[in-house]
């Protein structure tokens, strides 16, 4: 269940009259405004607005990135906002996996060392980490090219190896901060069926953010950031 | 947990053009500083050697070199007879020398440079038994005969086994070719001591120092005696201390020279380490911000920058050592301030040395690393990530 009431009750994702606010030499530009969401486990989400509506700062705040000026994030009934750097970093690792526009890959490493890069800051070992990735990497179609570099691969190639890293140490839910922006149709179209496929199998939480009304399409609820408030536009093709 | 040091290398060889200019700079920083100490290694080295621990030599009080020390004959049988000299045959081991200046022109350049000639007698041998004919024989007392150290006929045009030259007014044979064991006496020319005081008309029984083998632990002994004898007005001195001292001032020079010179170098390879280093983070920003959104904590982005920094710069200082390490044994001619002649010596690139370059290799990486780490780190993670 998806709600921007603020009346969500047991939600995964709670935020509450969330408002950031930046400071441009003497002036103050609110973005977000007491802005309320909820999100159920296993819910996909997609936010859409123009440029500068608040969107890629909505999601900073929800992946720990970024810190409100007001309100506050609950995830899994840990407060993050009042969390410390050092332990908002750790919350990071464990909680949030990111999708990024550009993929944001290493390119000295090889896909597999990409995907494996979260796991070096869990306990587990040199074997369980080689499973985990091969896993991962199982899951986005891509076990075959775990020996390549990024510049081996294509741009939905890359863009499925950035989900198997994001996916990889089991986080709570999914960041995607424009994942088809980068992308041609049917490079697009894939990555965009692989986190259906992300959701509808593995129930993960997916939140991204897209100026593509495929991908919006796509998600169980599609909401509008407007003056810097979400608005509920339509139900996705779930809901 | 580290970011994976994988990373850091395969960055440096993929942006190796610039990784180059920080690595060359340190290279040559660390070259030019271990040249210069291992010049002064040398320098003191040579000096240090031509002196025996068991050797003490005795020149007038408040000499600081043989130059312009004087010992008189009368002298010289006082101290024959102290206490704790070593004896063979029943003679004492007791060396009276002069010292006299001649010029000689230089292979190398052709200008004149003086030679210290020394004038000695057959004990020279037997109290510095270091001291080898490796060519001809020693020179017979009463001839104006000489003998020459190893680095003379390579360093004096005229000066070598069998030919006859005029110096100090006289016409001398060169007889033989001594082996002092690296040590200054190479850079001497030995003559009889007699002969050479009536060729420079020095008055006879005089001589500048005198150099005596003692009985072992007997120093003090000897010391003691001779400064509290009211007919002698000497210093003694152990010869490996009095050679110490000789090459503490050009050593010093040279070890400051080097340093500054190294130093200076040192700071135009920081420079171009942080250039390397702060091109590394701004091109590799987006990398970093995503390492940071991974949940690494900005000290293991700090730690990973300063590594590979340091790894840049112990590339660069393996370079310099390595390129410097031709000149060991590399003889060189300069001129020792105390004696105002030429002394021959050999550089010495030791491994203390080559690790006190990798050290200061290390240090300019560090000083160089630092700031572009610390900038990688506090970048902030979403303003980074919007980066193209």
């Amino acid at each position: 269940m998806i709600r921007v009431d603020g009346r969500g009750e047991n939600s995964l994702i709670a935020v509450r009259n969330l408002g950031k606010t930046y400071r441009r030499g003497n002036q103050d530009i609110p973005v977000l405004q007491g802005l309320n969401l909820d999100v159920d486990a296993g819910d996909s989400v997609a936010f859409m607005g123009p440029s500068g509506s608040g969107k890629s700062t909505l999601l900073n705040l929800l992946g720990g990135l970024d810190v409100p000026t007001t309100g506050s994030i609950r995830v899994g009934g840990d407060e993050i906002t009042h969390m410390s750097a050092g332990r908002l970093t750790t919350w990071r690792a464990r909680h949030v996996g990111f999708v990024f526009q550009m993929f944001n890959l290493l390119p000295v490493l090889t896909a597999f060392q990409n995907v494996e890069l979260p796991l070096l800051l869990t306990r587990l070992s040199r074997a369980e980490r080689r499973d985990h990735v091969e896993t991962a990497l199982s899951v986005v179609g891509l076990a075959d090219r775990m020996h390549h570099y990024p510049r081996e691969l294509s741009g939905g190639q890359e863009q499925r190896v950035a989900i198997a890293r994001a996916i990889v140490t089991d986080p709570t839910f999914l960041l995607c901060d424009e994942p088809t922006g980068d992308l041609d149709r049917s490079s697009a179209d894939e990555v965009l069926d692989l986190l259906a496929q992300l959701v509808a199998e593995y129930g993960k939480t997916v939140l991204l953010v897209t100026h593509d009304p495929r991908a919006a399409e796509r998600a169980h609820m599609l909401l509008h950031l407007d003056k810097g408030v979400l608005v509920e536009a339509q139900s996705g093709a779930h809901a | 947990m580290a970011v994976p040091l994988v990373y850091n290398l395969r960055s440096i060889r993929r942006r190796w053009s610039s990784s180059i200019i920080a690595v060359l700079g340190i290279a040559g920083a660390v070259g030019v500083f271990v040249a210069m100490l291992a010049m002064a290694n040398g320098f003191q080295a040579t000096l240090v050697q031509s002196g025996s621990p068991d050797n003490a030599i005795i020149m007038r009080a408040g000499a600081s070199a043989e130059m312009v020390s004087v010992v008189t004959l009368d002298q010289e049988h006082i101290i024959e007879s102290a206490p704790g000299v070593r004896r063979r045959d029943g003679g004492p081991l007791v060396s009276p020398e002069v010292i006299v200046m001649a010029p000689f022109p230089l292979i190398a350049s052709g200008a004149d440079a003086n030679v210290q000639v020394r004038g000695v007698s057959a004990s020279a041998l037997a109290v510095r038994p270091q001291v080898r004919i490796v060519q001809g024989r020693f020179l017979k007392p009463g001839l104006t005969e000489i003998v020459i150290g190893k680095n003379v006929p390579s360093t004096y045009r005229g000066l070598a086994l069998g030919k006859t030259l005029r110096f100090g007014g006289g016409t001398w044979t060169v007889v033989g070719v001594f082996d002092a064991g690296g040590s200054a006496f190479d850079s001497e020319v030995w003559a009889d001591t007699a002969i050479l005081d009536q060729v420079y008309n020095r008055p006879a029984n005089v001589f500048q120092s005198v150099t005596v083998k003692l009985q072992p632990g007997a120093f003090s002994r000897f010391k003691d005696a001779l400064t509290a004898d009211p007919r002698l007005n000497v210093d003694v001195e152990r010869e490996s201390e009095y050679y110490r001292k000789q090459s503490q001032s050009l050593t010093t020079l040279i070890t400051v020279l080097g340093t500054l010179v190294g130093i200076v170098m040192g700071i135009g390879a920081v420079f171009g380490a942080l250039n390397t280093m702060y091109s590394a983070v701004a091109e590799r920003s987006r990398e970093i911000a995503t390492l940071k959104a991974l949940g690494f904590t900005p000290a293991s982005v700090i730690v990973s920058f300063m590594f590979e920094a340091v790894l840049i710069a112990a590339i660069g200082g393996a370079i310099g050592a390595v390129a410097v390490l031709p000149l060991n044994g590399y003889t060189a001619s300069t001129l020792n301030f105390q004696t105002f002649s030429h002394l021959a010596f050999a550089f010495r690139v030791t491994p203390p040395l080559l690790a006190g370059g990798m050290v200061f290799a290390l240090l300019m990486g560090l000083i160089g690393g630092t700031p572009p780490a610390i900038r990688a780190a506090r970048r902030p993670v979403a303003a980074a990530l919007r980066e193209l």
